[in-house]
């Protein structure tokens, strides 16, 4: 076992490593460089057996690992904002094609204008391209979720891609002590890919054919239930993880929610000062929570629902916006919840667009008006708005 | 792998679209308009009918052998055939 | 019989190409010089039909079917994972003149210049002819399509896309015609036993979009190289080789004739053409001289 303290990217770059990949395709983009450039040495040095595919634009890394994917080999990428975007026709391919592609994403905001720093914009961009998306808000969970994913995606049941992601220079660059299991152990919590379904000398098939409608729709039924049945697989190996290494993970992060009269639903580093901000209040008489969402895709309803059935408030705060709309896990939750008989009231906050900064403080305001019943209810309210 | 494939579950397929038959099942000799007719006895067996054949429809033997449920009638063999061995006479 | 190219056949027929398909003809040329150890990998294109509809399978070799612009980087992915994997085996990138001078450039580029292990084949009809033939940049010269009008043709040349692959100073770069199947298949022999970016790309006739006769797709062929228009040239490591050269050329009017593309041409832009496709000629001589 090993102690580092590393970058968020490092993390990233070491659970590639520790997850043995076969094939890595990347292309640079700020701030997620040093993920491919730590990979590029241990390529170089032989620590890591992999091929390394320099490729000339986010598009075709992730072409390169479908690809790769389709020969049968763990392949792995990792991008940001833009280049994620590029990405885009690439990631329906994956999934569709149920391919169990790992991708890190360092969360950062689209331009124009140029803005390397952090939202989630990004990624929930990507939302209904069937790819799995886990959120994190420590180093330490970046590298167990890189290794994590690997499993969970390529679980028979599920067989579909997953994207990690960290925020950007809050977590992509800042150091934090990283545990490192040894690699006998980790093999044995992840054996080597075995594809069930590849391209194969001894059984030549065609994949990806045309498909007219009479069965392109039971595909995507089996698509969607895949991605279902992923809830339970996140959960079972996030509790074998935790056998094997001692950090139990799952779809999300419950915080102080047990007698708790008001809920946080937050994710990323957010999560984290937020944590702060419900200890402070709890010192000072409030009864605040928090749930910190590690997935997102899937939804995970059940668990919202399990939660929200014993509070009254609720405020989501999201670091994205889909404009016209809302914030992305602001809809979802109230979505997940619309049938239920009885309902806590949700606020929906958007905070921290294009990596403003996100403070204990505005936490606690956030928590204490939202008390006070002072947000807006059919509305989002944009926090901290210089307007 | 010749037979038509009749999906009738949801189960008969895998989750992504793979192939599971071959493209025999469609039987392109009723495209034609024109059908290659083979004279024998101008055939200087020189193979080029066989080689010149875009899906293979042609059998290759002693003489030339026409596969008259995929022939197409593009006409290319009799075009080619250097002594006019074959001959395309209207079918429909 | 006597066959100069090798028997087996390793596409099934009842594919649904148009009748005297020069694509078809190109791939199953294709399968017989590579043999069964190879994936193919095909990108938006005819191809993309003619290789069946689910559940049937054209090919009896492994394929995968990509997005348009992907073709050649898709390729360069499968042959890292099969390495990985201990498996050898030619993986062969099988792209229309869209998918490989236009939206594909890009990922070819980046294959060429990382001299990723594939062969790249681009089976060139000229046109988009899987959507209904519209112009690509290898549309030639005055050619009618959809998107050039008969009273707005073509106003820009071929692309040379070879002479861009061999500016990447890959081991390999070759021109094939559907209407040499010796020499198409030689080259593809040749270019398995050799490792990097190869990259052949082969003039396929196609009837429905040329306005021809399904019956001439191979005398066309013949006279795009017989009249110069489309030579057949390897370049291996830098050194050009001309495979034909025409004793007496025929003229381009021979083989633009017979193509309704080219039907409303003037005597004037035969002339003009005429002229570029010597100078171009003029051109390869010399770099075969000097190079």
């Amino acid at each position: 076992m090993v102690k580092k303290v590393i970058y968020g990217n490092h993390a990233v770059s070491y659970g590639a490593r520790d997850a043995r990949v076969e094939v890595i395709a990347a292309y640079p983009i700020t701030p997620q460089t040093q993920v491919v450039e730590l990979l590029s040495e241990f390529c170089a040095s032989g620590e890591l057996k992999a091929k390394f595919i320099k490729v000339e634009s986010e598009h075709s890394a992730m072409a390169a690992c479908v690809g790769a994917s389709a020969a049968g080999a763990r392949a792995f990428t990792a991008t940001s904002s833009q280049g994620l975007a590029l990405m885009h026709e690439m990631l329906h391919w994956a999934s569709n094609a149920r391919h169990p592609i790992v991708m890190a994403n360092v969360n950062r905001a689209m331009g124009p204008p140029w803005n390397i720093w952090t939202d989630q914009n990004d990624s929930m961009a990507q939302r209904d391209t069937g790819w799995m998306q886990f959120y994190c808000s420590t180093n330490q969970e970046v590298y167990d979720t890189t290794l994590m994913t690997f499993k969970i995606c390529e679980n028979d049941k599920v067989l579909l891609p997953g994207m990690l992601s960290l925020d950007a220079f809050v977590l992509s660059h800042t150091s934090e002590v990283v545990d490192m299991p040894p690699q006998e152990e980790i093999d044995e919590f992840l054996p080597p890919y075995k594809a069930k379904y590849k391209l194969d000398l001894e059984d030549p098939r065609a994949f990806g054919s045309l498909m007219f409608p009479d069965w392109y729709y039971e595909l995507k039924y089996k698509q969607h239930t895949s991605m279902e049945e992923a809830l339970k697989v996140i959960e079972k190996v996030g509790k074998e993880f935790g056998d094997h290494f001692g950090r139990y993970y799952g779809l999300v992060e419950e915080y102080r929610i047990e007698d708790a009269e008001i809920i946080l639903v937050v994710s990323g580093t957010i999560a984290q000062t937020s944590k702060d901000a419900v200890d402070v209040l709890r010192k000072e008489g409030m009864k605040a929570g928090l749930v910190r969402m590690r997935t997102f895709r899937p939804f995970p309803k059940e668990k919202i629902r399990k939660i929200a059935s014993k509070v009254n408030k609720m405020i989501v705060i999201d670091r994205s916006i889909s404009f016209g709309s809302e914030g992305a896990f602001f809809t979802e939750t109230k979505a997940c919840l619309y049938n239920e008989k009885d309902r806590p009231e949700i606020y929906g906050i958007i905070i921290g667009l294009g990596g403003r900064d996100v403070t204990v403080e505005d936490i606690m305001k956030i928590a204490k008006k939202g008390k006070e019943g002072k947000f807006k209810i059919n509305e989002i309210n944009w926090w901290g708005v210089k307007l | 792998m010749k037979d038509k494939i009749i999906l009738r579950n949801a189960s008969d397929i895998p989750p992504m679209a793979m192939s599971m038959g071959t493209t025999l099942v469609s039987k392109t000799g009723s495209w034609r308009s024109m059908k290659p007719v083979f004279h024998k006895e101008k055939c200087i067996k020189c193979g080029t009918c066989w080689k010149f054949c875009p899906n293979g429809s042609i059998k290759n033997g002693e003489y030339p052998e026409w596969d008259y449920e995929y022939c197409k009638g593009c006409g290319i063999c009799a075009e080619e055939c250097p002594v006019k061995a074959i001959e395309m006479v209207k079918e429909r | 019989m006597k066959l100069t190219i090798p028997e087996e056949e390793l596409m099934y027929e009842g594919t649904v190409d148009c009748q005297g398909c020069g694509g078809a003809l190109a791939m199953r040329y294709a399968l017989k010089a590579l043999g069964k150890k190879t994936f193919v990998v095909i990108p938006a294109c005819c191809w993309s039909i003619i290789a069946g509809p689910f559940p049937y399978s054209a090919l009896q070799v492994p394929l995968y079917h990509t997005a348009f612009e992907t073709a050649a980087i898709v390729s360069s992915g499968i042959k890292a994972g099969l390495e990985m994997k201990g498996i050898d085996a030619t993986v062969m990138a099988w792209a229309g003149d869209g998918g490989t001078f236009d939206i594909g450039i890009q990922a070819l580029s980046g294959v060429a210049e990382r001299n990723d292990d594939i062969i790249y084949v681009c089976y060139d009809n000229e046109a988009y002819m899987n959507t209904g033939i519209q112009r690509s940049s290898a549309t030639p010269y005055k050619a009618w399509t959809t998107t050039t009008p008969r009273n707005y043709p073509k106003a820009r040349p071929k692309k040379d896309i070879d002479e861009i692959l061999v500016a990447h100073e890959i081991p390999y770069v070759a021109t094939a015609s559907v209407a040499y199947p010796e020499d198409f298949i030689r080259k593809l022999q040749k270019a398995k036993e050799i490792k990097g970016t190869r990259f052949i790309h082969v003039l396929a006739p196609c009837p429905t979009g040329w306005r021809s006769l399904p019956e001439h797709t191979i005398k066309l062929a013949r006279l795009a190289v017989q009249t110069n228009i489309f030579p057949l040239y390897e370049v291996e490591n830098g050194k050009y080789k001309i495979n034909i050269k025409p004793k007496n050329p025929k003229p381009v009017e021979e083989y633009l004739k017979l193509q309704g593309r080219f039907r409303h041409l003037t005597e004037k832009d035969i002339k003009e053409i005429q002229e570029a496709t010597n100078k171009k000629w003029k051109k390869l001589l010399r770099k075969e001289e000097f190079f």
